[in-house]
């Protein structure tokens, strides 16, 4: 009986691990592969990737499938009960304005954050686990790309990443088997390749979590779970059962089929397959639970369907909440041994939260317009994308902004929607009548899209605390965000705005309006990306950081945080892919320590 | 979403407002001040007015018919769009209790008004009473809101959402994705990306 309650859950598990998402549903998946009993908490409801409304189109849904505060990303996104703001969920932001906005993202369900994400998947290369060694700012890691590389191996195998080796500098390759060959680019794909490339910009194929073919059911299990002949043979036959991409639809409706990685189509199949995962859902964790001897116990959650306060035991607690929601519960977790919240003896709980600079621009290319039809679904996008490019003129001082972005790129033919047609003024005139009709079948298809993704420094004015007032519904104290931008993140996105133009220039294409050449306005609010890190970083001292080099918590010796909060850098790499790896490592170590009776 | 939450929309969306006077005051009025919740059902169909009650009068509508179909008229590959739904759809917009659908139903319905006082003026009736080419020039005056004169610079506002909003309707439906002729949305075995003489007829192979 995977699914239990409060009620009917084991006296003891294992492990708890709290947070059904990227965090916890690797580490709930590793952790039960090799036999330990689980017990994952989920703050939201159930949900099954059958829920995916995949071919459903926007003439069905209310509004034509238009983003509502109610359902952010559109009617058919996977994502229920989330978005930037959750009923009965308030945080706090001590501004209002865009420069120091914090906005926070939850997904209230099983599988978390992973119901709504690009998929994106790159791997952070050598120089973004030592950023300070390189450029004097923000922090090392206490590991380095070598010590996480055999992860993202495993990661990429399980899930199924689809991707090229092309050996530029901070990009690394995988070995072979690791990667799916990477889907055919659009026509727009390989027009801003061949433009970009005249400016010295490399576009290449991009890595994102879908399978561009069959996963490997027959060599991939053994190579992940040697020795481990059950492990393997529960692998493959949950691989066997994920079919190859339909090549249609946006992933972020979901996959029915199990083509891409949602927690809910990769890690927890298998995870519950074993027999030794429990998970209880509307379980809303509040706090850490202590025994005598300082070490965690369990944890104490609300049961949503009833709102009374459970308990639940474990040996090992793992958080992986999302980086922010885990450093939420440790603060919360107070007790007389920790007056400042549980695992918080340097202060650096909630403490430098970092998301990735956004920025973008869109252009229209008459070379675009009036192509034949042509089915563009694809693999949604992604098939090419742009690396960071600039690493040597960075590190020379030429930049005035110290760390890179790479480049996500759009475009193609894709489903007419309720943007379809509108805000055409500026290349029509204004037309109306037949005119307006021919004018959307002219430039239907004809606009490419640039959006940087960059790296934000830590710094000290980006942080979360827990406000001295607000509770939620639940009277759970909830979190006040501090935000603030640097100007090597402004510099950055203004470079972006520039190189975006340039891009669409050399394409012969046209800008509604002028490049935003105004950092401070080009660059999105904080956390409208949704890549926020940090809050329990990992460092090489208990005294300016909340984890060590095995996300385990210096204070609390078995207590782990298996999310981005430990992310001592947010490198322009989308963090997904290396909370996954992270999750892994930390989990097998757990395991190790729990198989010698130390935990 | 609770009932204040949709009031605060209100107040803010109704600051948006510049044609809107007094006898207007149905703008403020959201008779259903909840949306569809964070958790939908998403395998049914909703039609226009199954979640909140619909707001145009009949001739209110006519009116939105005609002004729908003067931006996207019937020609020889589809249909108009008051043919394809979208005075239904705008209909179900500007009733929805969102921040942007409140924007837009004080917009579309003091600009229905003021379309109707605008007729009276240049020609002593309503607009649905217009010849058609003196529908046409006031569409011709507000079409382009750069060219608009000054006095016309709301009602061009409300002409360009207006049309916006026409063609979201008209092209998020099967006729529409004809009209574009969108072939996508179809389970396929492989993806081959696009063929290769037409990326040597754009120099890209």
């Amino acid at each position: 009986m995977p699914f239990v309650t409060a009620q009917t859950q084991q006296r003891q598990y294992d492990v708890i691990v709290v947070g059904s998402g990227a965090g916890g549903g690797q580490s709930a998946y590793t952790l039960c592969m090799d036999g330990a009993k689980v017990l994952m908490l989920e703050a939201g409801r159930n949900y099954s990737y059958t829920e995916s409304s995949m071919f459903r189109t926007p003439e069905l849904a209310p509004l034509r499938g238009a983003s509502t505060p109610d359902k952010p990303f559109g009617f058919y996104d996977a994502t229920v009960d989330g978005g930037w703001s959750v009923p009965g969920e308030p945080y706090v932001r001590t501004s209002e304005e865009d420069a120091g906005r914090f906005e926070w993202w939850r997904a209230r369900m099983l599988g978390g954050r992973t119901n709504h994400w690009g998929r994106i998947s790159l791997r952070n290369g050598p120089y973004d686990f030592k950023p300070y060694t390189r450029d004097g700012l923000g922090f090392d890691w206490p590991i380095g790309y070598d010590d996480v590389a055999p992860y993202y191996d495993k990661v990429e195998m399980l899930v199924g990443i689809y991707g090229s080796n092309e050996g530029l500098e901070n990009t690394p390759n995988s070995p072979p088997g690791c990667l799916l060959p990477p889907p055919k680019p659009l026509v727009s794909d390989l027009l801003i390749a061949q433009r970009a490339k005249r400016l010295g910009i490399p576009a290449i194929p991009g890595h994102r979590a879908v399978l561009t073919r069959a996963l490997d059911h027959q060599g991939v299990p053994a190579r992940l779970h040697p020795g481990n002949a059950r492990a393997q043979r529960i692998l493959a036959e949950d691989m066997r059962a994920r079919a190859p991409c339909l090549w249609a639809t946006p992933c972020g409706l979901g996959c029915s089929v199990r083509a891409n990685y949602q927690s809910t189509t990769v890690h927890l199949p298998p995870a519950l397959m074993t027999g030794n995962l429990d998970i209880i859902t509307d379980a809303m964790v509040r706090e850490v639970s202590l025994g005598r001897d300082g070490r965690a116990n369990g944890v104490n959650f609300i049961d949503r369907t009833s709102g009374r306060e459970q308990h639940a035991t474990a040996r090992v607690v793992v958080l992986a909440a999302s980086a922010c929601e885990s450093a939420r519960i440790l603060l919360n977790s107070k007790s007389a041994q920790f007056p400042q919240g549980l695992a918080n003896s340097s202060g650096k709980v909630g403490r430098y939260i970092m998301d990735t600079v956004g920025s973008s621009v869109s252009g229209q290319i008459p070379l675009l317009e009036n192509l034949p039809p042509l089915n563009e679904d694809g693999a949604d996008g992604h098939a090419l994308y742009v690396p960071w490019w600039l690493y040597g003129e960075q590190l020379a001082g030429k930049l005035g902004f110290a760390r890179g972005y790479h480049i996500e790129i759009g475009g193609g033919r894709r489903m007419p929607g309720l943007g379809t047609g509108a805000g055409l003024e500026w290349l029509t005139g204004g037309s109306y009548g037949k005119k307006f009709k021919e004018d959307v079948r002219r430039y239907y298809g004809s606009f490419v899209g640039f959006a940087g993704r960059g790296e934000m420094i830590p710094n000290d004015r980006s942080f979360c605390e827990i406000d001295p007032t607000v509770k939620d519904k639940w009277g759970i104290p909830v979190l006040r965000f501090h935000w603030q931008w640097s100007d090597h993140e402004r510099r950055q996105a203004a470079h972006m705005q520039t190189t975006f133009g340039d891009i669409i220039a050399a394409m012969g294409g046209k800008l509604r309006e002028p490049v935003e050449t105004d950092g401070a306005k080009a660059i999105a609010p904080g956390g409208s990306i949704i890549h926020e890190v940090g809050g329990t970083i990992m460092g090489a001292d208990p005294a300016s950081s909340v984890t060590n080099r095995w996300n385990q918590t210096w204070d609390v010796d078995n207590l782990f945080i298996n999310d981005g909060g430990v992310f001592a850098s947010n490198a322009d790499k989308n963090p997904t892919l290396t909370i996954m790896a992270l999750a892994w490592r930390a989990s097998d170590h757990i395991l190790s320590r729990l198989r010698r009776k130390e935990l | 979403m609770d009932r204040r939450t949709t009031i605060k929309w209100v107040l803010a969306a109704s600051a948006t407002w510049p044609l809107l006077r007094a006898g207007h005051a149905r703008a403020y009025s959201i008779p259903t001040p909840v949306g569809y919740g964070s958790d939908p059902d998403l395998s049914r169909t909703y039609l226009p007015g199954e979640l909140w009650p619909l707001t145009l009068t009949a001739t209110e509508r006519q009116l939105a018919a005609t002004l729908s179909d003067l931006i996207i008229p019937a020609d020889e590959r589809s249909p108009s769009a008051s043919a394809a739904g979208v005075v239904d759809f705008i209909d179900e917009w500007i009733s929805a209790p969102y921040p942007d659908c409140l924007i837009d139903r004080g917009i579309v319905l003091a600009g229905l008004v003021w379309l109707d006082e605008e007729s009276a003026r240049r020609a002593g009736s309503n607009f649905l009473g217009l010849e058609r080419a003196m529908q046409t020039a006031i569409c011709d005056d507000l079409c382009d809101a750069t060219r608009a004169a000054t006095s016309l610079r709301e009602p061009a506002r409300f002409f360009a959402r207006y049309r916006d909003l026409t063609a979201g309707g008209f092209y998020s439906t099967p006729i529409g994705r004809t009209d574009l002729q969108y072939i996508g949305n179809v389970p396929r075995t492989t993806f081959d990306g696009p063929p290769l003489a037409l990326l040597e007829s754009l120099g890209l192979a």
